[in-house]
C-alpha cells in the first residue's frame, strides 16, 4: 500500500436477531422451511395488516447498545423508508432514522499499537426483506417472503478504522459481544451477519476525508480483507492518475475478487422517510432499562479475568475458550460436574477445536452437553477406558452428544489391564514376531513399542498400553 | 312488523321476541335492494346467499336460547374498504377488482359475533380520496334523497344505504369526514369515534394517523349501540387504546342541564350556505332551551386545519398504497416488459386520477428538500391545532358547527375543481388532526329538500358526552324530523313525496352531467 495515503474506513453491520419470531408479527424466523411458509398478511404487505412490535427485538437492541456503551434513546420512533422492489412487500421498509434506539458508542479493539475506541454512530432496528428467485429457463423471478419481517439491527459505525485488519478486529468484537449476548449466532456466510464497507483515501496528514464508495456482498471475512486492499488500491490508483473517486455503491464479486459499480450518488434513491403512523413510540422506562442490564452477562474480559483466579489453567486456554461464551459456559458445566479444569480445557482446545475445524462449524454450534463430558473424562481418568478409545467416544459424544458410560458399557469399550486376560494374547504376539523378540533382546529397545503396538492392536485398541508393556518385559 | 320503519334496535329486540326473525329482516333488506339498488348503487358486492345463510344460523342460535349477541339478526353493510373475509374488498379501485382478503377486519369481526349479519360491501370513493363517492371505480352512488345528487363521501355507499333502507346499519371510515359528510348528506347519523378506539386492523388503510372506523344509522341509539360493539383495544393494532368507558348505550340520556357547548364563531364565516347556518344555530338555540350553556368563542387555526390534513394524509397515503403494485394480488398490466414498467403501467391504469393527485401531492411533501417545508410544517399545525382544541375543552363539553358548508352537490359538480372539494371538509378535518370524538346528526332539510347535518365534536375518550347531547337532540325533534326517504322511505312522521318520474328525470339529468365519468 501507498505510504502516502491513509485509509478511512467506516461499516453498516446488519445483524439478524435470535428471536423466534418475526419483528412485526408472530410468524416463525426459523431458516430453511419451504418457500412462503412462514408468513402472514402481515409479512406479506397485504392490505389492512398491521405491525405490531416484537418486545425482545427492542430487547435485544438496547441490550447490544448497552454492551457497546451507547445512550439509549429513551424515545424511540420507527420509520418508513419507501422504496419499490418485489422483495419488500408493502414496499416500504420499517427501520429507524430519525430516532435510532441507539447512538453514541464504541468499542474497543486491539490493533498492533495497542487498544484502540471505535465509535458507534448509532444502531437501529429494522426488518429484513424477502428472497428473489429468478428463474432463466422460466423468464420468471419468484419471491419468498419467509425472510421478509426478520429483525435486524444494523450498527453503524464513525469513520475511525484504517485498515482492513481494524476492521476484522472491530467485527470480531462486534460478533463476540453479540453471541455473548446471545442476540444472533452472525454468522457471515449464512448472512446472518453482513457488512457494507464505506471506505475512502486521503493523503497522510489531511484534513479532510476524501471521496468514498460503499461496498456490499461481502460474505467473509477473508471477501472483506480482500476488498478493503482491492478497493483501497482502486482508489489511489485513480488520484495518482489524476481522476476522481466517484461516490458510489460497488459490488464485491467474490470468485473474480473485484468490485463493480452498482449505482452512483446520482441515481440514489430518495427514500421519503417519515414516521411509520402504524407504530406508536417506544419510550423507554427506567425500569426496563435495569431490567436489561441486570440481564447482561460477564463479557469476556470480566470471565478472563475471574478465570485466571479460579481455574488453574493457562492463559492461552482462557483465550480459547473465553473466545465463545457456549464454550466458556461448557467449560464452568463440565468443571462444575466434577471434572478438573486443565483436563476440560484440554478436550475443548485440542479434540473439541479440531472436530470444529474438521466440520466447518462455530463453537457456537457445540450440542454435547457439559455431564456427558466430564462422563467421559472421569472414564479417562479412572482408566476405565484408555486415551485411543476415549478419543472414539468423544467424536461420538461431539456428534451424538450420547452418555459416554453406558455407550462405552454397550459397545464393550473398557480397558483391559488384567495380567490372566491379557497374557494370552501377549504370548500370541511374541510366537508371531520372533524377529523383534530377537531385536529386542539384542538390545533394540524400538521392538517394544512395535510388539506393544501389535498386542493393542489384536486386542482392538481396548488394552492398557502399561499393562501390555509391563507384561512383555516379564516375559522377555 | 314493517321493516323499514324500524331502528336497528327495534329490529333486534323485535328479533330477540320472536315478533320477527334474522331471516326475515335479511329478506326484507335483499328484497328492498332488489327495488332501489339499480338506481342508487349503494353496493360494489351483494352476498345474498351468504347473507341469508349467516342470518339463518344466526336465528336458529336464537331458536336454541344460545346467546347471540346485542345485534343478533341486525343486516348491516360494510365499506368495501373494511375486510369481510370470503367477500372480495376493492376499496372502489381497479387495482384491487380481484383482491380477496383471508381475513375479517376486527371491527367487522366484532359486529358478527355481537350477532349483525352482513349483506354486502358498500360504494366509496377509490380508497376513500374524495368527499362525493364519485371517485369510485364502480360508478357513482346516489343520493337516496334526490338521485340527481351525490350522497357525499367517501362512505356513501354506507350513508346512502342506511338511507335507502338497503340496511339498518353500516360501517364506514373517517379520515377526514367520510363517515360524518355523508351521514350529513344522506340525514342519517355518523360517528367517528376518538382516534384509537375502534380497531384499524383489517381496513384498508389510507391516512394511518387520522383513519377510525365508525358507525352509521339511523339513530343516535343505532350509532351507541354499534360503538359499543366495536369499540375494543385490538393487540393486533398498535395505536388501538384500551379503555373502560365503552358502555356507550349508558350515556343516552335526554338531559342537557348545565352542559357548556360551544359554537366557534370562524365556523360560521365566508363559504357556509345561508340555509345551513340557520338550522346549525337553531339547534344549538333548542339546547339551550333545554339548560345546556350555549355561547359563541373564537376557535384559533380554523383555516390551517384543511392544508395541514391533506398534506399529512396525501404523505401517509403515498406510502400506505405503494403496496399496490401488481407483484403480490390484485390488478396488473399484462404486457410489460420489465419490472418498472410493470409498476409505472400497473398503476397508471390501476388507479384514478384524484387517487394518483394525492400518491403526487404525499410524494411530494415528503420529497428530500421538501419534508420539513410541508410535512413537519403540517405536522407541528396538527400539534397546535390539538392545542387549541385543548383549550376549548377546558370550557366546554361540546362545540357544535356544521359538518359541510353546503347540502349535498348535484352529481358532477364537485370533480371539477377538487381544491374548492377539499375546502369542503373544513369543519370535519379538525377533529382527525385532533384525534377527537365527533358525531354528524340531521338538524333539517334546505329548501331543495336534501338533509342538513349537525357535527357534535367532544375532547378525547369523551364519546359520551356527544352521545348525550346527540340523544337529547334526537328526542326532541324526531317528530319534526324527515329522517327517513323522500316518496319512498319514511321513519318519521314526517313524509315527503318525491314522484317516480321526478326520480327518473333526475337520473337522466346526472348520465348527461358534465362531470361523468370525466375525472
Amino acid at each position: 500500500m501507498d505510504r502516502e495515503y491513509e485509509t478511512v474506513i467506516g461499516l453498516e453491520v446488519h445483524v439478524e436477531l435470535a428471536t423466534r419470531t418475526k419483528i412485526f408479527c408472530g410468524c416463525s424466523t426459523a431458516f430453511g422451511a419451504a418457500p412462503n411458509a412462514h408468513t402472514c398478511p402481515v409479512c406479506t404487505g397485504m392490505p389492512g395488516a398491521l405491525p405490531v412490535l416484537n418486545r425482545k427485538v427492542l430487547e435485544h437492541a438496547v441490550a447490544v447498545g448497552l454492551a457497546t456503551h451507547c445512550e439509549i434513546t429513551r424515545y424511540c420512533k420507527f420509520d418508513r423508508k419507501n422504496y419499490f422492489y418485489p422483495d419488500n412487500p408493502q414496499n416500504y421498509q420499517i427501520s429507524q432514522l430519525y430516532l435510532p434506539i441507539c447512538r453514541n458508542g464504541y468499542v474497543e479493539i486491539g490493533t498492533s499499537q495497542g487498544t484502540k475506541k471505535v465509535g458507534i454512530h448509532e444502531i437501529h432496528m429494522e426488518e429484513d426483506a424477502g428472497k428473489l428467485l429468478h428463474d432463466d429457463w422460466e423468464d420468471v423471478s419468484l419471491v419468498d417472503y419467509n425472510r421478509s419481517g426478520v429483525p435486524l439491527i444494523e450498527i453503524v459505525s464513525e469513520p475511525d478504522m484504517r485498515s482492513a485488519q481494524e476492521v476484522i478486529a472491530y467485527l470480531e468484537k462486534l460478533r463476540l459481544i453479540i453471541r455473548y449476548l446471545g442476540a444472533s449466532d452472525c454468522k457471515l456466510q449464512e448472512g446472518s451477519m453482513r457488512a457494507d464497507v464505506n471506505l475512502s483515501v486521503r493523503k497522510v496528514g489531511a484534513k479532510e476525508y476524501g471521496i468514498r464508495t460503499e461496498m456490499k456482498n461481502l460474505g467473509s471475512f477473508r471477501a472483506i480483507s480482500r476488498a478493503i486492499e482491492g478497493e483501497c488500491k482502486r482508489q489511489i490508483d485513480l488520484l495518482e492518475s489524476g481522476e476522481r473517486v466517484i461516490q458510489e455503491t460497488r459490488r464485491w464479486d467474490e470468485t473474480k475478487e473485484t468490485s463493480y459499480a452498482m449505482r452512483s450518488k446520482e441515481d440514489a434513491r430518495d427514500y421519503r422517510y417519515f414516521p411509520d403512523p402504524d407504530l406508536v413510540p417506544v419510550r423507554i422506562s427506567d425500569a426496563f432499562l435495569e431490567e436489561i442490564a441486570g440481564r447482561q452477562p460477564e463479557f469476556r474480559t470480566e470471565k478472563m479475568q475471574r478465570y485466571k483466579t479460579e481455574f488453574d489453567i493457562p492463559d492461552y486456554d482462557i483465550e480459547i475458550i473465553t473466545s465463545s461464551r457456549h464454550m466458556a459456559d461448557l467449560f464452568e458445566e463440565t468443571v462444575a460436574c466434577g471434572a478438573a479444569p486443565k483436563k476440560v480445557s484440554n478436550w475443548l482446545m485440542v479434540e473439541t477445536l479440531r472436530l470444529l475445524k474438521e466440520k466447518g462449524l462455530d463453537p457456537e454450534d457445540i450440542r454435547f452437553s457439559p455431564a456427558h463430558l466430564a462422563s467421559l473424562i472421569a472414564l479417562a481418568e479412572s482408566r476405565v477406558i484408555n486415551s485411543t478409545v476415549a478419543k472414539e467416544v468423544f467424536e461420538v459424544l461431539f456428534e451424538e452428544d450420547v452418555d459416554p458410560e453406558s455407550y462405552v458399557e454397550e459397545k464393550g469399550l473398557k480397558m483391559v489391564s488384567n495380567e490372566s486376560a491379557l497374557l494370552e494374547t501377549v504370548k500370541e504376539v511374541l510366537a508371531a514376531n520372533p524377529k523383534s523378540v530377537e531385536d529386542y533382546r539384542g538390545g533394540k529397545e524400538k521392538a517394544m513399542g512395535f510388539l506393544v503396538g501389535q498386542t493393542m492392536k489384536a486386542m482392538k485398541g481396548k488394552a492398557d498400553p502399561g499393562a501390555v508393556g509391563k507384561l512383555l518385559k516379564e516375559l522377555l | 312488523m314493517e321493516m323499514g320503519f324500524a331502528t336497528a334496535v327495534e329490529l333486534a329486540t323485535a328479533i330477540q321476541q320472536g315478533k320477527t326473525t334474522a331471516v326475515e329482516a335479511m329478506e326484507a333488506v335483499l328484497a328492498r335492494i332488489g327495488e332501489t339498488e339499480e338506481l342508487y348503487n349503494c353496493y360494489v358486492t351483494v352476498d345474498r346467499e351468504r347473507a341469508l345463510q349467516k342470518a339463518e344460523a344466526v336465528q336458529k342460535r336464537i331458536q336454541a336460547g344460545e346467546p347471540a349477541g346485542p345485534l343478533a339478526g341486525v343486516p348491516v353493510a360494510i365499506k368495501d374498504n373494511l375486510h369481510v373475509a370470503g367477500l372480495p374488498t376493492t376499496c372502489s379501485s381497479r387495482i384491487l377488482a380481484s383482491y380477496r382478503p383471508t381475513f375479517s377486519a376486527e371491527a367487522v369481526r366484532r359486529l358478527e359475533q355481537a350477532g349483525a349479519v352482513v349483506v354486502g360491501k358498500t360504494n366509496m370513493d377509490e380508497f376513500a380520496m374524495g368527499s362525493t363517492t364519485e371517485t369510485s371505480a364502480w360508478g357513482v352512488t346516489r343520493n337516496p334523497w334526490n338521485p340527481g345528487h351525490v350522497p357525499g363521501g367517501s362512505s356513501g355507499g354506507s350513508a346512502a344505504a342506511v338511507a335507502a333502507g338497503e340496511c339498518f346499519l353500516a360501517l364506514g371510515s373517517d379520515t377526514g369526514g367520510s363517515v360524518r359528510q355523508p351521514a350529513s348528506h344522506c340525514g342519517v347519523v355518523g360517528m367517528k369515534p376518538t382516534y384509537g378506539t375502534v380497531s384499524r386492523y383489517g381496513l384498508v388503510a389510507y391516512g394511518s394517523s387520522l383513519d377510525q372506523v365508525g358507525p352509521l344509522a339511523r339513530t343516535v341509539e343505532d350509532c351507541a349501540a354499534v360503538l359499543e360493539v366495536i369499540a375494543a383495544r385490538d393487540e393486533k393494532d398498535s395505536t388501538s387504546l384500551a379503555r373502560e368507558d365503552t358502555d356507550f348505550t349508558k350515556a343516552l340520556v335526554q338531559d342537557v342541564q348545565g352542559m357548556r357547548i360551544g359554537i366557534p364563531r370562524d365556523y360560521f364565516g365566508q363559504g357556509l350556505d345561508e340555509e345551513v347556518k340557520e338550522a346549525v344555530l337553531e339547534a344549538a338555540a333548542l339546547l339551550g332551551q333545554q339548560g345546556a350553556l350555549v355561547e359563541e368563542f373564537d376557535l384559533d387555526l380554523v383555516d390551517y386545519a384543511v392544508p395541514a390534513y391533506y398534506t399529512i394524509a396525501a404523505a401517509e397515503a403515498s406510502s400506505n398504497l405503494e403496496r399496490f403494485d401488481g407483484v403480490k394480488y390484485g390488478y396488473r398490466a399484462a404486457e410489460a416488459e420489465e419490472l418498472h414498467q410493470m409498476y409505472k403501467r400497473t398503476r397508471s391504469r390501476g388507479f384514478g386520477p384524484e387517487v394518483k393527485r394525492r400518491i403526487m401531492l404525499g410524494s411530494f411533501v415528503l420529497s428530500a428538500g421538501y419534508y420539513d417545508a410541508y410535512y413537519l410544517k403540517a405536522l407541528k399545525v396538527k400539534a397546535m391545532i390539538k392545542a387549541a382544541f385543548d383549550q376549548a375543552f377546558a370550557r366546554y363539553d361540546c362545540i357544535v358547527s356544521p359538518v359541510a358548508p353546503t347540502t349535498a352537490p348535484g352529481l358532477g359538480e364537485s370533480l371539477q375543481d377538487p381544491l374548492r372539494m377539499y375546502l369542503g371538509d373544513i369543519y370535519t378535518v379538525s377533529a382527525n388532526l385532533a384525534g377527537l370524538p365527533a358525531i354528524s346528526l340531521p338538524c333539517g332539510v334546505d329548501q331543495k329538500g336534501l338533509p342538513i347535518g349537525l357535527q357534535l365534536m367532544g375532547d378525547c375518550f369523551q364519546e359520551k358526552k356527544l352521545l348525550r347531547v346527540a340523544y337529547t337532540y334526537g328526542q326532541l325533534t324526531q317528530d319534526k324530523m324527515p329522517a327517513g326517504i323522500p316518496g319512498q322511505f319514511v321513519q318519521g312522521a314526517k313524509t315527503v313525496s318525491c314522484p317516480k318520474d321526478q326520480i327518473e328525470k333526475a337520473a337522466v339529468a346526472e348520465a348527461h352531467a358534465p362531470g361523468k365519468g370525466g375525472m
